[in-house]
């Protein structure tokens, strides 16, 4: 099965084949439940680790997230330049992310803040209501009106 | 078997834990030329939710073919369960010396678990704004930069994006800014 959307800013390149199918999004719940425990393992998904973070008290999670980048470049530039074929027999390709400056600034010191405050950024939002954290649900249910809100005032803002 | 427990459920270090979540960007292209991200999720909730005469053009996409993406998220919470109820590391957090002194600094013990009773509490009404006002903020900020951590700390800067840099860097701006300043003012207004 085939099916062909139209490119969206900010969504990922249409997917078709074995992405569609049930098996094939299968696979990524169990991405997700590996990415899920790693979060809580790596302790990436603690509050009290996050604070640490932003006082520059402690290196675990710079440790983590500096391994986590170079890990990531240097396994995707090996996947690129191996000539391997995504599972669907595509291409791996990278989709660039939208030019400019302004969103990033000003959006990223808007989540920043928020991540700040309550020590939960968008992962840990679900892994940690998985942990039985229900208050979690509040930010999550806020989190949903915040991009609501966004999708209401988007173009008057600057991008 | 007391023992393989208590190493299934001891944390680990930052160069075990790192790599594993570094593996994830060639893992998702590899499994479907997908970019690792989570908070576009956010995004797809409001595209199902909203009723079609409520919604505006942002969210008027076909969702569908982002299926995988609240698929990798249904996952997250299957992860939390399994690592964080299942397997919780039964001692806190090991902070540093100055790390345990800040948070108690903020009116907060360090106890075994994720996130702090104190901040969970929701019989007090000032843990609802903060956990409101956060959301909020984190909803609206990782739609209008693009991404959050993973999709930009994480992929962004693995694939040499150079928005990533300048969004990573106002992450950590915004955060420096807020766990210093606005949230000892917001324990001490809600404590």
């Amino acid at each position: 099965m085939t099916r062909t959307t139209p490119g969206i800013p900010g969504v990922h390149a249409p997917s078709t084949s074995s992405t569609q199918t049930a098996t094939g999004v299968l696979v990524y719940l169990l991405a997700g439940l590996y990415f899920g425990i790693v979060l809580v393992k790596s302790e990436a998904a603690s509050w009290y680790r996050v604070q640490e973070m932003f006082r520059f008290e402690s290196f675990h999670m710079f440790g983590l997230i500096g391994s986590a980048v170079l890990t990531g470049m240097i396994t995707t530039a090996l996947l690129r330049r191996s000539g391997v074929n995504s599972r669907d027999g595509q291409i791996i390709k990278i989709t660039d992310k939208d030019k400019g400056w302004r969103r990033y600034v000003f959006g990223g010191l808007t989540f920043g803040v928020g991540w700040g405050l309550a020590g939960v950024c968008p992962g840990p939002v679900f892994t940690l209501l998985g942990a039985g954290i229900w208050p979690v649900m509040i930010v999550l249910a806020f989190a949903l009106l915040g991009t609501y809100l966004y999708g209401v005032i988007k173009d008057r803002l600057p991008h | 078997m007391t023992e393989f427990l208590d190493v299934l459920r001891s944390p680990w270090p930052w160069y075990i834990g790192g790599p594993l979540i570094g593996l994830t960007v060639p893992l998702l292209l590899w499994l479907g030329n997908k970019g690792f991200g989570i908070s576009a999720n956010l995004r797809h909730a409001c595209a199902i939710l909203l009723p079609d005469s409520a919604k505006p053009g942002f969210f008027r996409y076909n969702w569908r073919a982002e299926r995988w993406n609240l698929m990798f998220a249904s996952g997250l919470i299957l992860g939390g369960f399994v690592a964080g109820a299942l397997l919780a590391d039964p001692e806190p957090t090991r902070l540093s010396a100055a790390g345990v002194q800040s948070i108690q600094e903020l009116g907060v013990q360090v106890r075994p678990g994720l996130m702090p009773a104190e901040l969970t509490d929701l019989s007090n009404p000032g843990v609802w704004a903060l956990l409101a006002i956060s959301g909020l903020l984190v909803g609206f900020g990782t739609r209008y930069g693009g991404g959050c951590t993973s999709g930009h700390a994480i992929t962004g800067l693995s694939t040499l994006q150079g928005p990533s840099l300048i969004a990573t860097v106002s992450f950590f701006a915004g955060g420096i800014l807020s766990a210093n300043l606005l949230l000892p003012f917001f324990m001490a207004v809600i404590r």
